[in-house]
């Protein structure tokens, strides 16, 4: 008997990617810029993201922020001390979030009051690279404690993203990061990619960041009055 | 590891697109696997056995065609596959290029089955 074909092409995520559109345009009919960070553990996300959370809330922006966690809310309960609405996803073993875990956890939010939607993956350089969370942008985290040939070792996750954010910079001559490296093992994967260096921890490059979320924001408002 | 995530996937795919078109013999799924996929060969084929056991699917082959980035050289005026993952530049001019022709490939292309299990044809 010979073995006969039935035709299918249907992509694997397609019912994640469909739900993740179907966000990304709530997110902008809102006003909203949804942004997705992702980092293997330890890369400092958090304390990044608690920072940017406390300066876009001093100078009158309004975000609000889903952690996602294996386990534990410790994340969340660090992040709601900067007095903007967090919520935990615990993902209970999965190694990634997924569009319709985010769909799940805006309940009762109004999108139309934030300016900015941080999503905080887990922790996990490999999974998370292959869903659309509906975000705007994917931003990926790099220690100068990780080594600098990460973006080598795990190259779709830094292919898929729209900007490289090396945290903890403050440590790099300590560890002796090897700055140009770095710099061209990301353009290496990721031609043009822009790369801000930064320290939560004093400050350093925190300005140029947070320009480069209303600069994001303005080019996405300005995308869908067009 | 999401590798188990998509192999549940893929079966329910399959499973769907067998059921609809009647086929209960199914000897194999045709799978693209783009290189930037995100998806690592060897787990997705070790987790389908898992996810295809109880359904229709169990014992059929997961067939994978692997696919590689591909990227368009400006320079070259050329699309070309490249050897890795690693550097997105044009293999033979070394000009660096983000323009990714393909290479994100994560799609069931296809069900494998015996002749004798025509599908119904619906009319």
């Amino acid at each position: 008997m010979q073995p006969r074909l039935l035709e299918i092409r249907k992509g694997v995520l397609d019912k994640n990617d469909q739900l993740a559109r179907r966000l990304r345009d709530r997110f902008s009919s809102a006003h909203t810029l949804a942004i997705n960070l992702v980092s293997s553990p330890g890369s400092g996300k958090t304390l990044l993201l608690e920072k940017t959370l406390a300066s876009l809330r001093s100078t009158g922006y309004r975000a609000a922020a889903l952690v996602g966690d294996l386990q534990t809310d410790n994340d969340a309960k660090r992040l709601a001390a900067s007095g903007v609405p967090v919520r935990q996803i615990t993902t209970a073993g999965n190694c990634h979030l997924e569009a319709q875990m985010i769909e799940d956890h805006l309940e009762g939010w109004t999108l139309n009051d934030l300016d900015f939607l941080f999503i905080e993956n887990v922790g996990n350089l490999v999974c998370p690279s292959s869903y659309d969370l509906g975000e705007h942008l994917r931003v990926v985290i790099l220690s100068v404690t990780e080594g600098e040939d990460k973006p080598l070792k795990y190259p779709p996750i830094f292919h898929s993203s729209d900007l490289a954010i090396i945290t903890k910079i403050d440590l790099a001559e300590a560890v002796e990061f090897n700055r140009a490296a770095a710099l061209a093992n990301i353009r290496a994967v990721r031609p043009e990619m822009p790369i801000l260096e930064v320290s939560a921890k004093t400050g350093v490059g925190m300005a140029e960041w947070l320009r480069f979320l209303l600069v994001q924001r303005a080019a996405a408002l300005m995308a869908i009055e067009n | 590891m999401h590798e188990l995530s998509i192999a549940h996937n893929v079966v329910e795919i399959a499973s769907h697109a067998a059921n609809e078109a009647g086929i209960n013999r199914i000897q194999a799924v045709h799978l693209k696997l783009g290189a930037l996929s995100g998806v690592e060969k060897d787990s997705l084929l070790f987790c389908y056995e898992i996810a295809a056991e109880g359904t229709r699917l169990q014992g059929s082959r997961l067939e994978i065609d692997e696919i590689p980035v591909a990227i368009y050289c400006p320079h070259c005026d050329d699309i070309l596959p490249l050897p890795g993952v690693q550097a997105l530049c044009c293999p033979r001019c070394g000009t660096s290029s983000a323009d990714i022709r393909q290479g994100y490939e994560l799609e069931v292309i296809s069900l494998e089955y015996e002749s004798s299990d025509e599908p119904e044809l619906s009319l």
